[in-house]
Protein backbone atom coordinates (compact mmCIF):
# COMPACT_ATOMS: atom_id res chain seq x y z
CA UNK A 1 0.00 0.00 0.00
CA UNK A 2 1.55 3.08 -0.67
CA UNK A 3 -0.46 6.63 0.65
CA UNK A 4 1.87 9.14 -0.93
CA UNK A 5 4.01 9.29 -3.91
CA UNK A 6 7.20 10.99 -3.37
CA UNK A 7 9.02 12.79 -6.53
CA UNK A 8 11.28 14.77 -5.01
CA UNK A 9 10.13 17.69 -2.11
CA UNK A 10 6.84 17.06 -3.78
CA UNK A 11 4.65 14.75 -2.14
CA UNK A 12 1.29 13.98 -4.13
CA UNK A 13 -1.20 12.05 -2.24
CA UNK A 14 -2.56 9.24 -4.22
CA UNK A 15 -5.69 8.01 -3.06
CA UNK A 16 -7.02 11.70 -3.34
CA UNK A 17 -5.22 12.10 -6.30
CA UNK A 18 -6.92 9.08 -8.36
CA UNK A 19 -10.55 9.66 -6.87
CA UNK A 20 -9.56 13.21 -9.39
CA UNK A 21 -8.30 11.87 -12.07
CA UNK A 22 -11.67 8.96 -12.38
CA UNK A 23 -13.29 11.82 -12.01
CA UNK A 24 -12.02 14.03 -14.87
CA UNK A 25 -11.79 10.91 -17.00
CA UNK A 26 -15.72 10.26 -16.08
CA UNK A 27 -16.36 13.98 -16.60
CA UNK A 28 -14.75 13.78 -20.56
CA UNK A 29 -16.87 10.54 -21.38
CA UNK A 30 -20.04 11.86 -19.79
CA UNK A 31 -19.73 15.13 -21.92
CA UNK A 32 -19.15 12.58 -25.10
CA UNK A 33 -22.01 10.59 -24.07
CA UNK A 34 -24.47 13.37 -23.47
CA UNK A 35 -23.98 14.71 -27.01
CA UNK A 36 -25.24 11.46 -27.94
CA UNK A 37 -28.38 11.41 -25.85
CA UNK A 38 -29.46 14.59 -27.00
CA UNK A 39 -28.71 16.42 -23.41
CA UNK A 40 -26.07 19.63 -24.56
CA UNK A 41 -22.58 19.54 -23.38
CA UNK A 42 -23.14 22.89 -21.44
CA UNK A 43 -26.40 21.31 -19.64
CA UNK A 44 -24.80 18.32 -18.11
CA UNK A 45 -21.86 20.74 -16.59
CA UNK A 46 -24.26 22.54 -15.25
CA UNK A 47 -26.05 19.75 -13.76
CA UNK A 48 -22.82 18.53 -12.43
CA UNK A 49 -20.98 21.68 -10.56
CA UNK A 50 -24.70 22.42 -9.42
CA UNK A 51 -24.20 18.80 -7.81
CA UNK A 52 -20.44 19.40 -6.95
CA UNK A 53 -21.31 22.61 -5.25
CA UNK A 54 -24.73 21.82 -3.27
CA UNK A 55 -22.44 18.88 -1.96
CA UNK A 56 -19.47 20.51 -0.86
CA UNK A 57 -21.69 23.41 0.86
CA UNK A 58 -23.67 21.23 2.83
CA UNK A 59 -20.69 18.71 3.93
CA UNK A 60 -19.33 21.38 5.51
CA UNK A 61 -22.59 22.72 7.38
CA UNK A 62 -23.51 19.25 8.16
CA UNK A 63 -19.95 18.80 9.69
CA UNK A 64 -20.59 22.31 11.79
CA UNK A 65 -24.08 21.36 12.95
CA UNK A 66 -22.81 17.77 14.27
CA UNK A 67 -19.59 19.47 16.28
CA UNK A 68 -20.69 23.25 16.89
CA UNK A 69 -18.64 23.79 20.19
CA UNK A 70 -15.35 22.46 17.93
CA UNK A 71 -16.24 25.61 15.78
CA UNK A 72 -16.95 27.84 18.16
CA UNK A 73 -13.82 27.57 19.60
CA UNK A 74 -11.81 27.73 16.26
CA UNK A 75 -13.98 29.79 13.92
CA UNK A 76 -11.75 30.14 10.88
CA UNK A 77 -11.65 26.69 10.65
CA UNK A 78 -14.53 27.10 8.64
CA UNK A 79 -12.51 27.88 5.53
CA UNK A 80 -10.04 24.87 6.01
CA UNK A 81 -9.71 22.83 3.17
CA UNK A 82 -8.97 19.56 5.62
CA UNK A 83 -11.14 17.13 4.07
CA UNK A 84 -11.79 15.16 7.09
CA UNK A 85 -14.21 18.13 8.10
CA UNK A 86 -16.83 17.33 5.87
CA UNK A 87 -19.87 15.22 6.03
CA UNK A 88 -20.24 12.49 3.33
CA UNK A 89 -23.76 12.13 4.06
CA UNK A 90 -25.19 15.84 3.81
CA UNK A 91 -22.41 16.10 0.47
CA UNK A 92 -24.55 12.94 -1.34
CA UNK A 93 -28.32 14.38 -0.04
CA UNK A 94 -27.59 17.89 -1.13
CA UNK A 95 -25.85 16.63 -4.42
CA UNK A 96 -28.35 14.53 -4.98
CA UNK A 97 -31.49 17.35 -4.31
CA UNK A 98 -29.32 20.00 -5.79
CA UNK A 99 -28.90 18.01 -9.08
CA UNK A 100 -32.74 16.88 -8.70
CA UNK A 101 -33.67 20.71 -8.63
CA UNK A 102 -31.47 21.30 -11.65
CA UNK A 103 -32.29 18.91 -13.55
CA UNK A 104 -36.41 19.45 -13.26
CA UNK A 105 -35.34 23.51 -13.84
CA UNK A 106 -33.45 22.85 -17.13
CA UNK A 107 -36.75 20.81 -18.04
CA UNK A 108 -33.66 17.05 -18.33
CA UNK A 109 -35.07 13.90 -18.86
CA UNK A 110 -34.34 11.60 -15.17
CA UNK A 111 -33.78 8.29 -16.50
CA UNK A 112 -31.69 10.12 -19.44
CA UNK A 113 -29.86 11.67 -17.31
CA UNK A 114 -28.93 8.92 -15.16
CA UNK A 115 -27.67 7.30 -17.63
CA UNK A 116 -25.39 9.79 -19.60
CA UNK A 117 -23.61 10.32 -15.75
CA UNK A 118 -22.91 6.20 -15.96
CA UNK A 119 -19.89 6.72 -17.15
CA UNK A 120 -18.94 9.10 -14.44
CA UNK A 121 -20.30 7.02 -11.44
CA UNK A 122 -18.69 3.33 -13.52
CA UNK A 123 -15.02 5.59 -13.39
CA UNK A 124 -15.67 6.80 -10.45
CA UNK A 125 -15.93 3.00 -8.77
CA UNK A 126 -12.40 2.32 -10.19
CA UNK A 127 -11.22 4.77 -8.91
CA UNK A 128 -12.13 4.30 -5.16
CA UNK A 129 -10.73 1.19 -6.01
CA UNK A 130 -7.45 2.72 -6.38
CA UNK A 131 -7.71 4.74 -3.38
CA UNK A 132 -8.25 1.97 -1.34
CA UNK A 133 -5.17 -0.09 -2.79
CA UNK A 134 -3.20 2.95 -2.21
CA UNK A 135 -4.33 3.52 1.54
CA UNK A 136 -4.99 0.22 2.25
CA UNK A 137 -8.58 0.85 3.83
CA UNK A 138 -11.34 -1.70 3.08
CA UNK A 139 -8.76 -4.48 3.34
CA UNK A 140 -9.44 -8.01 3.21
CA UNK A 141 -10.14 -11.01 5.88
CA UNK A 142 -7.20 -13.63 6.77
CA UNK A 143 -7.02 -16.57 4.44
CA UNK A 144 -4.44 -19.06 3.05
CA UNK A 145 -5.26 -18.35 -0.80
CA UNK A 146 -1.79 -18.59 -2.59
CA UNK A 147 -2.90 -15.24 -4.10
CA UNK A 148 -2.98 -13.89 -0.59
CA UNK A 149 -1.10 -10.53 0.34
CA UNK A 150 0.44 -9.47 3.37
CA UNK A 151 -0.90 -6.64 5.03
CA UNK A 152 -1.69 -4.92 8.30
CA UNK A 153 0.19 -7.82 9.88
CA UNK A 154 -1.52 -10.79 8.13
CA UNK A 155 -1.90 -12.31 5.08
CA UNK A 156 -5.29 -11.24 3.58
CA UNK A 157 -7.55 -11.31 0.44
CA UNK A 158 -6.42 -8.87 -2.04
CA UNK A 159 -9.72 -7.39 -1.51
CA UNK A 160 -8.90 -3.91 -3.09
CA UNK A 161 -7.56 -5.59 -6.11
CA UNK A 162 -10.90 -8.11 -6.32
CA UNK A 163 -12.30 -4.67 -6.74
CA UNK A 164 -10.57 -2.74 -9.17
CA UNK A 165 -10.81 -6.04 -11.30
CA UNK A 166 -14.49 -6.30 -11.07
CA UNK A 167 -15.11 -2.09 -11.37
CA UNK A 168 -13.21 -2.20 -14.33
CA UNK A 169 -15.06 -5.25 -15.64
CA UNK A 170 -18.49 -3.08 -14.80
CA UNK A 171 -16.59 -0.19 -16.95
CA UNK A 172 -15.80 -2.30 -19.60
CA UNK A 173 -19.61 -4.03 -19.74
CA UNK A 174 -20.79 -1.13 -19.89
CA UNK A 175 -19.31 0.57 -22.38
CA UNK A 176 -20.02 -2.12 -25.13
CA UNK A 177 -23.62 -1.75 -23.97
CA UNK A 178 -23.30 1.93 -24.39
CA UNK A 179 -24.75 2.23 -28.14
CA UNK A 180 -26.90 -0.58 -28.36
CA UNK A 181 -28.89 0.58 -24.94
CA UNK A 182 -31.75 2.65 -26.46
CA UNK A 183 -34.34 2.22 -23.55
CA UNK A 184 -33.84 4.92 -20.93
CA UNK A 185 -32.51 3.99 -17.92
CA UNK A 186 -31.66 0.89 -18.34
CA UNK A 187 -28.15 1.81 -18.84
CA UNK A 188 -28.25 3.22 -15.14
CA UNK A 189 -29.98 0.61 -13.31
CA UNK A 190 -27.47 -2.19 -15.28
CA UNK A 191 -24.74 -0.32 -13.14
CA UNK A 192 -26.40 -0.13 -10.00
CA UNK A 193 -27.63 -4.11 -10.77
CA UNK A 194 -24.01 -5.14 -11.42
CA UNK A 195 -22.02 -2.50 -8.89
CA UNK A 196 -24.95 -4.17 -6.01
CA UNK A 197 -23.87 -7.59 -7.07
CA UNK A 198 -20.39 -7.15 -6.69
CA UNK A 199 -20.49 -5.32 -3.78
CA UNK A 200 -22.82 -8.75 -1.98
CA UNK A 201 -20.28 -11.07 -3.46
CA UNK A 202 -17.34 -9.40 -2.46
CA UNK A 203 -18.23 -7.93 0.92
CA UNK A 204 -17.45 -11.52 2.13
CA UNK A 205 -13.50 -11.62 1.24
CA UNK A 206 -13.42 -7.93 3.58
CA UNK A 207 -11.82 -7.85 6.99
CA UNK A 208 -13.18 -4.57 7.88
CA UNK A 209 -17.13 -5.58 7.54
CA UNK A 210 -19.50 -3.71 9.76
CA UNK A 211 -21.83 -6.23 11.38
CA UNK A 212 -25.88 -6.48 12.05
CA UNK A 213 -28.47 -8.84 13.41
CA UNK A 214 -25.08 -10.67 14.88
CA UNK A 215 -22.47 -11.51 12.54
CA UNK A 216 -24.20 -10.24 9.31
CA UNK A 217 -22.46 -7.98 7.36
CA UNK A 218 -24.37 -5.04 6.79
CA UNK A 219 -23.11 -3.49 3.54
CA UNK A 220 -24.12 -6.90 1.72
CA UNK A 221 -27.77 -6.08 3.62
CA UNK A 222 -27.49 -2.53 1.55
CA UNK A 223 -26.48 -4.36 -1.55
CA UNK A 224 -28.85 -6.85 -1.80
CA UNK A 225 -31.60 -4.20 -1.24
CA UNK A 226 -29.75 -2.01 -3.65
CA UNK A 227 -29.91 -5.21 -6.06
CA UNK A 228 -33.93 -5.79 -5.56
CA UNK A 229 -34.76 -2.28 -6.03
CA UNK A 230 -32.84 -1.72 -9.37
CA UNK A 231 -33.99 -5.14 -10.83
CA UNK A 232 -37.71 -4.13 -10.06
CA UNK A 233 -37.16 -1.06 -11.69
CA UNK A 234 -35.76 -2.32 -14.85
CA UNK A 235 -38.50 -4.84 -15.48
CA UNK A 236 -41.07 -1.63 -14.42
CA UNK A 237 -38.72 0.07 -17.25
CA UNK A 238 -39.52 -3.06 -19.75
CA UNK A 239 -43.05 -3.96 -18.54
CA UNK A 240 -43.99 0.07 -19.85
CA UNK A 241 -42.24 -0.38 -22.77
CA UNK A 242 -43.65 -3.33 -24.17
CA UNK A 243 -46.77 -1.82 -22.88
CA UNK A 244 -46.28 1.15 -25.08
CA UNK A 245 -45.23 -1.22 -28.31
CA UNK A 246 -48.40 -3.21 -28.16
CA UNK A 247 -50.77 -0.20 -28.04
CA UNK A 248 -48.86 1.21 -31.11
CA UNK A 249 -49.89 -2.22 -32.56
CA UNK B 1 -42.52 -14.99 -27.10
CA UNK B 2 -42.47 -12.01 -25.16
CA UNK B 3 -44.47 -13.52 -22.37
CA UNK B 4 -41.98 -16.43 -22.31
CA UNK B 5 -39.12 -13.82 -22.42
CA UNK B 6 -40.23 -11.92 -19.73
CA UNK B 7 -40.80 -15.31 -17.28
CA UNK B 8 -37.66 -15.72 -18.34
CA UNK B 9 -36.05 -12.30 -17.14
CA UNK B 10 -38.30 -12.48 -13.68
CA UNK B 11 -37.25 -16.15 -13.25
CA UNK B 12 -33.59 -14.75 -13.61
CA UNK B 13 -33.46 -12.03 -11.11
CA UNK B 14 -35.90 -13.78 -8.44
CA UNK B 15 -32.59 -16.76 -8.83
CA UNK B 16 -30.17 -13.85 -8.41
CA UNK B 17 -32.00 -12.50 -5.68
CA UNK B 18 -32.47 -15.72 -4.01
CA UNK B 19 -28.64 -16.65 -4.29
CA UNK B 20 -27.60 -12.98 -2.74
CA UNK B 21 -29.63 -14.11 0.26
CA UNK B 22 -28.13 -17.58 0.50
CA UNK B 23 -24.58 -15.88 -0.19
CA UNK B 24 -25.40 -13.30 3.02
CA UNK B 25 -26.18 -16.05 4.99
CA UNK B 26 -22.54 -18.43 3.82
CA UNK B 27 -20.44 -15.48 4.40
CA UNK B 28 -21.68 -14.06 7.65
CA UNK B 29 -18.84 -12.62 9.38
CA UNK B 30 -17.68 -15.89 11.64
CA UNK B 31 -16.31 -15.26 15.12
CA UNK B 32 -13.35 -12.65 15.25
CA UNK B 33 -13.06 -13.11 11.80
CA UNK B 34 -12.61 -9.14 11.83
CA UNK B 35 -10.35 -7.56 13.27
CA UNK B 36 -11.89 -6.67 16.37
CA UNK B 37 -8.83 -4.45 16.91
CA UNK B 38 -6.87 -7.62 18.28
CA UNK B 39 -3.69 -7.14 15.89
CA UNK B 40 -1.61 -4.23 15.89
CA UNK B 41 -1.00 -2.11 12.84
CA UNK B 42 -1.16 1.79 12.24
CA UNK B 43 -4.22 1.14 10.37
CA UNK B 44 -8.07 2.75 11.50
CA UNK B 45 -9.71 -0.63 13.45
CA UNK B 46 -6.47 -1.67 14.73
CA UNK B 47 -4.88 -2.05 17.69
CA UNK B 48 -2.17 0.88 17.77
CA UNK B 49 1.21 -0.47 18.02
CA UNK B 50 3.35 -0.31 21.17
CA UNK B 51 5.90 2.13 21.60
CA UNK B 52 8.25 2.63 25.18
CA UNK B 53 10.33 6.15 24.10
CA UNK B 54 12.15 8.47 26.47
CA UNK B 55 10.52 12.39 26.52
CA UNK B 56 12.73 15.65 26.04
CA UNK B 57 12.87 15.62 30.02
CA UNK B 58 14.19 12.13 29.94
CA UNK B 59 11.52 10.31 31.25
CA UNK B 60 10.05 7.11 29.50
CA UNK B 61 6.43 6.82 27.94
CA UNK B 62 4.72 3.52 26.68
CA UNK B 63 1.37 4.15 24.87
CA UNK B 64 -0.08 1.34 26.08
CA UNK B 65 -0.36 3.01 30.03
CA UNK B 66 -2.40 5.14 28.70
CA UNK B 67 -5.13 2.59 27.99
CA UNK B 68 -8.83 3.73 29.25
CA UNK B 69 -8.08 7.44 27.72
CA UNK B 70 -8.00 9.10 24.57
CA UNK B 71 -4.77 9.46 22.97
CA UNK B 72 -3.46 11.62 20.09
CA UNK B 73 -0.38 10.50 18.49
CA UNK B 74 1.34 12.89 16.43
CA UNK B 75 4.72 12.20 14.72
CA UNK B 76 6.78 15.04 13.54
CA UNK B 77 9.83 17.15 13.09
CA UNK B 78 10.87 20.49 13.78
CA UNK B 79 12.07 21.09 9.72
CA UNK B 80 8.54 20.39 8.73
CA UNK B 81 6.72 23.88 7.88
CA UNK B 82 2.65 21.61 8.52
CA UNK B 83 4.49 19.88 11.40
CA UNK B 84 4.65 23.50 13.18
CA UNK B 85 1.75 24.87 11.51
CA UNK B 86 -0.41 22.56 13.13
CA UNK B 87 0.95 22.09 16.50
CA UNK B 88 -0.13 25.50 18.44
CA UNK B 89 -4.03 23.87 17.48
CA UNK B 90 -3.03 20.66 19.04
CA UNK B 91 -1.56 22.55 22.17
CA UNK B 92 -5.04 24.58 22.28
CA UNK B 93 -7.08 21.75 22.24
CA UNK B 94 -4.69 19.96 24.74
CA UNK B 95 -5.70 22.89 26.92
CA UNK B 96 -9.35 22.00 26.32
CA UNK B 97 -9.86 18.78 26.66
CA UNK B 98 -6.65 17.66 29.05
CA UNK B 99 -9.30 17.52 32.38
CA UNK B 100 -11.16 15.36 30.50
CA UNK B 101 -8.98 12.69 29.77
CA UNK B 102 -6.79 13.69 26.37
CA UNK B 103 -3.56 12.49 26.45
CA UNK B 104 -0.72 14.24 23.44
CA UNK B 105 1.91 12.19 22.84
CA UNK B 106 4.04 13.83 20.09
CA UNK B 107 6.64 12.12 18.83
CA UNK B 108 9.66 13.40 17.22
CA UNK B 109 10.88 11.37 14.83
CA UNK B 110 14.48 12.58 15.91
CA UNK B 111 16.15 10.27 13.51
CA UNK B 112 15.70 12.82 10.87
CA UNK B 113 15.94 15.97 13.69
CA UNK B 114 17.95 17.47 16.20
CA UNK B 115 17.04 17.86 19.79
CA UNK B 116 18.33 21.27 20.03
CA UNK B 117 15.93 22.07 17.39
CA UNK B 118 13.32 20.54 18.80
CA UNK B 119 14.06 21.89 21.91
CA UNK B 120 13.88 25.42 20.37
CA UNK B 121 10.45 24.89 18.60
CA UNK B 122 9.02 23.26 22.11
CA UNK B 123 9.98 26.38 23.72
CA UNK B 124 9.15 29.05 21.48
CA UNK B 125 5.38 27.46 21.20
CA UNK B 126 5.10 26.38 24.96
CA UNK B 127 4.12 22.99 24.28
CA UNK B 128 2.91 21.36 27.39
CA UNK B 129 2.10 17.76 26.23
CA UNK B 130 5.07 15.39 26.01
CA UNK B 131 7.66 15.54 23.30
CA UNK B 132 8.96 11.81 22.56
CA UNK B 133 12.48 11.18 21.04
CA UNK B 134 11.92 8.78 18.23
CA UNK B 135 16.22 8.75 18.06
CA UNK B 136 16.15 5.27 16.98
CA UNK B 137 13.04 5.72 13.79
CA UNK B 138 11.53 3.01 15.49
CA UNK B 139 7.92 4.46 15.95
CA UNK B 140 8.67 6.16 12.34
CA UNK B 141 8.99 2.60 10.95
CA UNK B 142 6.49 0.80 13.34
CA UNK B 143 3.62 2.98 12.21
CA UNK B 144 4.67 3.32 8.38
CA UNK B 145 5.25 7.07 8.49
CA UNK B 146 6.52 8.28 4.85
CA UNK B 147 5.58 11.74 4.90
CA UNK B 148 5.34 13.48 7.85
CA UNK B 149 3.18 14.78 9.32
CA UNK B 150 1.40 11.87 10.94
CA UNK B 151 -1.70 11.83 13.22
CA UNK B 152 -3.29 8.65 14.92
CA UNK B 153 -6.43 9.21 16.69
CA UNK B 154 -6.30 6.54 19.24
CA UNK B 155 -9.27 5.41 21.32
CA UNK B 156 -9.88 4.57 25.25
CA UNK B 157 -9.71 0.60 23.79
CA UNK B 158 -6.31 1.64 22.37
CA UNK B 159 -7.83 1.20 18.96
CA UNK B 160 -6.65 3.30 16.24
CA UNK B 161 -10.16 5.34 15.09
CA UNK B 162 -8.79 7.37 12.78
CA UNK B 163 -5.47 7.94 10.62
CA UNK B 164 -4.86 11.53 8.99
CA UNK B 165 -1.81 11.74 7.00
CA UNK B 166 -0.44 15.11 5.64
CA UNK B 167 -1.10 18.35 7.59
CA UNK B 168 -1.96 21.34 8.85
CA UNK B 169 -5.13 19.84 10.46
CA UNK B 170 -7.56 22.71 11.67
CA UNK B 171 -8.13 23.05 15.03
CA UNK B 172 -11.77 22.11 14.50
CA UNK B 173 -10.48 18.81 13.30
CA UNK B 174 -8.62 18.05 16.06
CA UNK B 175 -11.07 18.95 18.42
CA UNK B 176 -14.29 17.31 17.07
CA UNK B 177 -12.12 13.92 16.66
CA UNK B 178 -11.47 14.47 20.00
CA UNK B 179 -15.02 15.32 21.31
CA UNK B 180 -15.98 12.45 19.54
CA UNK B 181 -13.62 9.53 21.37
CA UNK B 182 -14.57 11.00 24.92
CA UNK B 183 -17.95 11.03 24.60
CA UNK B 184 -17.49 7.61 24.10
CA UNK B 185 -16.43 6.84 27.01
CA UNK B 186 -18.14 9.54 28.83
CA UNK B 187 -21.34 6.59 27.72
Amino acid sequence: MMPILQIGPIVFPLSPMSLILSFWLGLLLTEKYAIQRGISENKMNKLIFTGIIAGLIASRVGYVLQFPHAFIQAPLSLFSPNPGLFDSFSALAAAVLGMLAYGQRARLSFWTTLDTLTPLLALLAVGLAVAHIASGEAFGSETRVPWAIELWGAKRHPAQFYELIVATLIVLLLGSKVKSEAMPGILFLNFVALTSSARLFLEAFRGDSSLIFGNLRSAQVVAWIVLATSLFSMEQIHKTEKEKESRNG
Amino acid sequence: MKFAQLAGTRLFYGFLLVTGLGWIWLSAAPQNSTTNGKIPAPQSGFLAPDFNLKTLDGQNVRLSDFRGKVVLVNIWASWCTPCRAEMPAIERVYQNYREQGLIVLAVDSTVQDTVSNVKAFVDENELSFPILLDEGGLVTRLYRVQSLPNSFFIGADGVVREVVIGGPMAEALVSSRVEKLLQEIQR
